[in-house]
């Protein structure tokens, strides 16, 4: 009995081997096996607070990112491992004491790999202590201001035109319009809109504007009626100037409701979201310098036209899938919090590894164009990770045909979609 | 000239807001004439009055002026109910339970209001007109509103001093052992005045609402402002708030024709640590 199980089983052996003699030979460079790693993202919210709107807005367009990345199946890199994005977000309720305390928790606790800032060049500078402080890559998004560059950081990649630079464009847009224009300056006294003036001033100075009125306000501020009093005394023509949402769509309606009669009206921030028609006939020739428009959303044959490598979606394909997702239109905010988490992507798949210091120099070499517009990071001691390559338009709240308040891009004259509203027709 | 064309042109704003700042700040000091507590809840409760415009009006299609009807209604009712469940039982314990109390209050008010309307700020579509005077303009918003707030004080003062209630309420403040012991009902009567401070603050909101943008934590500044009128009012004296929120409105109409914003918020506080220091019991209180 035995004899005859132990032949049974040689003959099966033997024929497994005349078999397998027989197959297909197995490749010698056979694919590595597939390993999955997961690359957590940490960033803090304004759930709540003054930031609440914008910074809401940025997470939404980086969360559609985050999607449509992992529902893709992941970043792959050569070796075959696919990389796969998680969030870990808290609410920072817009103070910045939060930020630290839940930047340090990001990256100690949870162990994020790399940093979104969160949303306000305020709240951005006390996370980039503690990103500096850790050595994390931080994409800042929603953080204009150009200081947080200049005091040797070397781990923060900004992705906004700098603050300094915000209304350059809107001047350049008036000297064509108005060169005689005089202008009040009338800003939010907090870290991005005292540097977007800090660079205006200068600029409408070496321009030949005459700048009547400079004041600052605070945050909180409810009342402009003494503010607006100032600007009909000193002759004004033209108001640039604001901060973030809250103030500016108060001062826009303040302005309205004295009829102040002003030509032009630039306000940061505010009037880029799409909230702000909320204020009726008040947005009305509203302008504001925006990051990103969808009418003059950057293309691939821009790039190809500056030799440059476009990254990314389209901005319709971008746009229509963030209406699909949230049935709301994209603003700027959303765009920038979706481009931090596209470029990081771009930097991951450039170093082909998710090894920090790989990634940073990927960052450090990119010079690419998505959707968003041009990227490419100072790599100086001086101002290292400022952004250099992108470009802001000027956009206006305009009535289109039937009546009904539409954010027209009316700068540069290239990209532009509609004239600009100048003088705007006193209400 | 320049300056005095800023002056005369700020003035009328700065008066007009001030009738406002007044009817909020009366609110509170009603509250600590005639209890001593320190209604903590008070910011909330504005905030929760501007939403009651937005609802009404934005939503509900109502005139704002008709809707400071229900608004004061439901402020009415609120503060009883505040008082009932969490002021009544710590009516007689020191001021740190009270404070605490309105204070928790004031964190479930701002909490429930956070999860539900979040902080984004919301802006009633309303105008009332304008019309130029000199050298300003005057919104017919303000205007109203200022009207409005003298009519909720003659209002307060004919209650307080020509009814049975109001004679109540003035009796309790005075001395609540004694007025008890006259067959007043005093419980009734501090929740009577609880709900009347909160009612003064629900309206208050409503009114501001018709012409600044809110969020649910708007009403801490209006909090802090009260605090600021009741000490130049004098702390329980309801009509001297309305004359401290006059101050409060013209100084901050003024310094910004003279100096930088900022300086707004350095002069009001400096005003209220020296009158604090100096005059106690407010610049229309009793000397001591």
């Amino acid at each position: 009995m035995k004899r005859s199980l132990f032949s049974i089983f040689t003959v099966l052996v033997l024929m497994g081997l005349i078999l397998s003699a027989c197959g297909p030979q197995a490749t010698p460079t056979e694919a590595p096996a597939m390993v999955e790693e997961t690359v957590t993202i940490g960033f803090t919210s304004s759930l709540t607070g003054s930031q609440e709107v914008s910074s809401k807005r940025q997470v939404n367009g980086f969360n559609l990112w985050m999607n449509q990345v992992n529902e893709a199946g992941g970043i792959k890199l050569s070796d075959g491992t696919v990389v796969k994005i998680a969030a870990q977000t808290y609410d920072d309720e817009s103070a910045k004491e939060r930020v630290q305390e839940l930047y340090t928790r990001l990256i100690t606790e949870d162990e994020a790999d790399f940093l979104i800032s969160p949303y306000s060049s305020g709240l951005t500078a006390a996370a980039s202590i503690i990103a500096e402080q850790n050595g994390k890559i931080m994409i800042t998004a929603g953080a204009a201001e150009d200081d947080a560059y200049k005091t040797g950081n070397t781990s923060l990649f900004q992705l906004y035109t700098p603050g300094s630079l915000y209304l350059i464009s809107t001047v350049d847009m008036l000297k064509t319009l108005d060169p005689e224009a005089k202008v009040a300056v009338v800003h939010e006294n907090d870290k991005f809109s005292t540097s977007v003036v800090d660079g205006l001033k200068p600029y409408l100075e070496s321009e030949g504007f005459e700048v009547v009125y400079v004041e600052s306000y605070p945050s909180d501020i409810a009342d402009f009626g003494p503010i607006i009093n100032q600007i009909v005394e000193s002759g004004a023509t033209v108001l640039l100037g604001g901060g973030h949402y809250p103030d500016g769509s108060t001062f826009a309606r303040q302005l309205y409701e004295r009829k102040v009669g002003l030509k032009f009206v630039s306000l940061l921030v505010a009037p880029a979201d799409s909230k702000f028609p909320e204020l009726g006939d008040a947005a009305l020739g509203i302008a504001t310098s925006s990051q990103w428009e969808l009418a003059a959303t950057h293309t691939p044959e821009e790039a190809e036209a500056r030799g440059k490598e476009f990254f990314g979606p389209t901005g319709e394909e971008f746009a229509t899938a963030y209406e699909a997702a949230t049935g709301d239109k994209p603003t700027y905010h959303v765009a920038g919090g979706y481009a931090a988490g596209l470029i990081l992507q771009k930097a991951i798949q450039d170093a082909d590894s998710i090894d920090p210091e790989k990634v940073k120099a990927a960052l450090e070499a990119m010079d690419i164009f998505t959707f968003y517009g041009g990227i490419k990071f100072d790599t100086t001691p001086d101002a290292h990770g400022l952004q250099l390559n992108h470009e802001m338009v000027v956009a206006q709240w305009q009535k289109d045909d039937t009546g009904t308040l539409v954010r027209k891009v009316i700068w540069p004259a290239d990209v532009a979609n509609a004239d600009p509203l100048y003088p705007v027709l006193a209400p | 000239m320049q300056q005095i064309n800023l002056l005369l042109a700020s003035l009328p704003d700065g008066i007009l807001l001030g009738f406002v700042y007044g009817l909020a700040a009366m609110g509170l000091t009603l509250i600590w004439g005639v209890m001593n507590v320190i209604n903590l809840a008070h910011g909330p409760i504005i905030a929760l009055g501007m939403f009651g415009t937005f609802f009404l009006f934005s939503r509900l299609g109502f005139n704002p002026y008709v809707g400071l009807i229900p608004i004061a209604i439901l402020g009415l009712l609120v503060g009883i109910l505040i008082y009932v469940i969490a002021v009544h039982r710590v009516i007689n314990a020191p001021h740190l339970s009270s404070l605490l109390a309105t204070f928790s209050v004031n964190m479930i008010i701002i909490g429930l209001g956070t999860a539900v309307l979040t902080t984004s700020p919301y802006n009633v579509d309303f105008a009332a007109g304008s019309f130029q005077l000199g050298s300003t303009r005057l919104l017919g918003t303000r205007l109203i509103a200022a009207l409005v707030a003298m009519l909720f004080t003659g209002g307060l003062y004919l209650f307080l001093y020509r009814t049975r209630p109001g004679k109540f309420i003035r009796a309790v403040a005075n001395n609540r052992a004694a007025a008890e012991l006259m067959g007043i009902p005093s419980t009734r009567i501090l929740a009577l005045s609880f709900g009347l401070g909160t009612m003064l603050a629900a309206v208050s909101g409503a009114l501001i609402a018709t012409f600044f943008p809110f969020s649910i934590l708007a009403g801490g500044s209006y909090e802090l402002k009260s605090f600021v009128i009741g000490v130049l009012g004098g702390l329980g004296n309801p009509i001297g708030a309305l004359f401290g929120g006059l101050i409060l409105g013209i100084l901050e109409g003024i310094i910004p024709a003279f100096l930088e914003s900022s300086w707004v918020p350095v002069i009001e506080f400096g005003l209220f640590v020296i009158i604090l220091l100096v005059r106690p019991n407010g610049l229309f209180g009793a000397k001591q």
